[in-house]
């Protein structure tokens, strides 16, 4: 009998014919301002995408088959039509994951959201406590999630995602998110802090040490499997252990991502002009970007190792993130930032201040959220507000936009719950 | 390791060849390069089926008498079926297979 030669993630970096995990970002605007947003999200981009266009959208994943569509922002529930497009996508086959901060979450969304087959939810929390949590994502805003899952949870709504981004705040209290999943029979999520949106600007007072990333590995070790991870820690494997998931980059490969005005990138934390690779309103659509862009063509041939490639660690952690080494300023073909043998940090003590490249666009509220005088933004060495280019920026269509919520990348690992091949 | 025509007594890690058999109607099939990729809507699971061989079999499950028959129709040899049908084992302990009860 014919059994496949290649592994399995040599196949997937050789691309599919539609992405496993598909993030896709509805809105800029948001009712929050959290210090890490990928996709320095806060105002509404007035060239986002119209409710027809989405429905367009849809259609072509359907025709895809795509399986289901990670639904991000911004708090993507603010679009007024964001049920009907939830409804819309179900209705042709394509499944929804949404991440959300809790906002709409009701007892009557709630009660709906748990007899709809084929949509889940996720809870965006990055503290396990008040204090912690709304340091980064604003006051209030550890409230309105608790409120949200205690509502899915009254629903009967089982196993929603709890989506935890991991800082040097909150890694100590990895047990402790644990326990809160598994008090409303929830499942804990886990995902990298990334460098990329606003993020860049508050990564190295956030993102953990040397020390709490060894903390995290033995943890994820010891849990992992009862625990998401969107296949975000794969850079760890370098400890020795491979963690559960794929264990490779699937940007462009098996992961992607759909912005607010349609640009389509090769993965949500990697939204820069370097990594776009077209607009669902460009000839061709989606699929076309997906199947023909010069830039996905190129991400699924072999990559350089460069200078990793001669580290005994290469195979395990795959030289880490792409968007990770880039918006720190570091050569795609070097050693991660956080690379678990310390390659990255002297990377980063050489490299210059200027190297790292700065997003394109930033749609972050220019005071405080818009929001009912509810969660404001609290400052851990933010960016300064955007003066008057900003605002041009925004209101120009053509204008190239970045970015979204880091804990919306890849619901799941992508290969979560993929027995290991044996036969045919 | 032929099936016993009897399928009443399956081995617990066997699988029932002369069952009648579905794809599971919560599980979606997309075709890919190397075979397919499987999402099951229920259990949010991913799987995936190694050969286009395999496609053919799961696909036209519904469709034959029993799971032997799809084998036999997609061409399957004797010598092969075995490791066809542990890999619908697999198929069906992951629920992305079941069986027909009523036709």
């Amino acid at each position: 009998m014919t059994v496949t030669a290649a592994p399995l993630t040599k196949v997937f970096q050789s691309g599919l014919a539609a992405p496993i995990c598909l993030t896709w970002e509805l809105t800029y605007a948001c009712n929050l301002s959290c210090v890490h947003c990928l996709s320095s999200s806060g105002r509404r981009d007035p060239a986002e995408l119209s409710t027809d266009e989405c429905k367009s959208v849809i259609d072509e994943l359907e025709r895809m088959q795509v399986f289901y569509v990670n639904i991000g922002g911004g708090e993507p529930t603010v679009r007024s039509d964001f049920w009907d497009l939830v409804d819309y996508a179900i209705a042709h086959h394509v499944g929804v994951k949404f991440s959300t901060n809790g906002l709409r979450i009701t007892p009557e969304v709630a009660r709906r959201l748990a007899h709809t087959d084929y949509i889940d939810v996720q809870i965006s929390l990055d503290g396990a406590t008040a204090e912690v949590n709304d340091a980064v994502r604003g006051r209030g805003s550890f409230e309105m999630a608790t409120r949200a899952m205690q509502n899915l949870a009254a629903a009967g709504f089982a196993g929603f995602k709890i989506s935890v981004v991991m800082t040097r705040q909150n890694v100590a209290q990895l047990d402790a998110f644990k326990a809160i999943a598994d008090s409303f029979g929830a499942q804990l999520r886990i995902t990298r802090l990334r460098p990329s949106g606003r993020g860049a600007d508050v990564w190295d007072e956030l993102h953990p040490t040397a020390a709490q990333q060894r903390e995290l590995y033995d943890w994820l070790v010891a849990h992992g499997e009862n625990v998401l991870t969107g296949d975000s820690f794969f850079h760890l494997a370098g400890y020795g252990q491979e963690l559960p998931g794929l264990n490779m980059c699937g940007a462009g490969r098996v992961v992607c991502l759909i912005d607010p005005v349609g640009d389509v990138y090769a993965c949500p934390f990697a939204i820069h002009d370097e990594f776009l690779a077209g607009n669902v309103r460009d000839p061709g659509g989606f699929a076309e970007v997906w199947r023909g862009s010069e830039l996905f063509s190129n991400l699924r041939r072999p990559q350089s190792g460069g200078a990793c490639s001669s580290c005994s660690a290469f195979d395990a952690c795959q030289g880490g993130c792409m968007a990770a080494k880039f918006f720190t300023g570091l050569p795609l073909d070097g050693p991660d930032p956080e690379c678990v043998r310390g390659f990255g940090e002297v990377a980063l003590a050489t490299a210059t201040a200027d190297a790292a490249p700065r997003p394109s666009g930033d749609h972050s509220h220019r005071r405080r959220p818009a929001a009912s005088g509810g969660p404001v933004p609290i400052i851990i060495g933010s960016r300064p507000e955007r003066g008057a280019a900003t605002d041009t920026a925004v209101t120009t269509s053509a204008v190239s936009v970045r970015g979204r919520a880091p804990d919306r990348a890849c619901d799941q690992s992508p290969l979560a719950g993929f027995a290991l091949p044996g036969g045919p | 390791m032929n099936r016993p025509k009897d399928s009443g007594s399956v081995p617990r890690a066997g699988f029932d060849l002369d069952g009648a058999w579905q794809l599971h109607p919560q599980v979606s099939i997309r075709p890919e390069r190397f075979g397919a990729l499987l999402y099951h809507f229920g259990t949010r699971r991913l799987s995936f089926l190694k050969s286009p061989a395999l496609l053919t079999v799961v696909s036209s499950l519904a469709a034959q008498p029993s799971a032997r028959a799809a084998c036999a129709e997609a061409g399957i040899g004797p010598a092969e079926l075995p490791a066809y049908a542990s890999a619908l084992a697999r198929l069906a302990s992951s629920q992305m297979i079941c069986g027909r009860t009523a036709s």
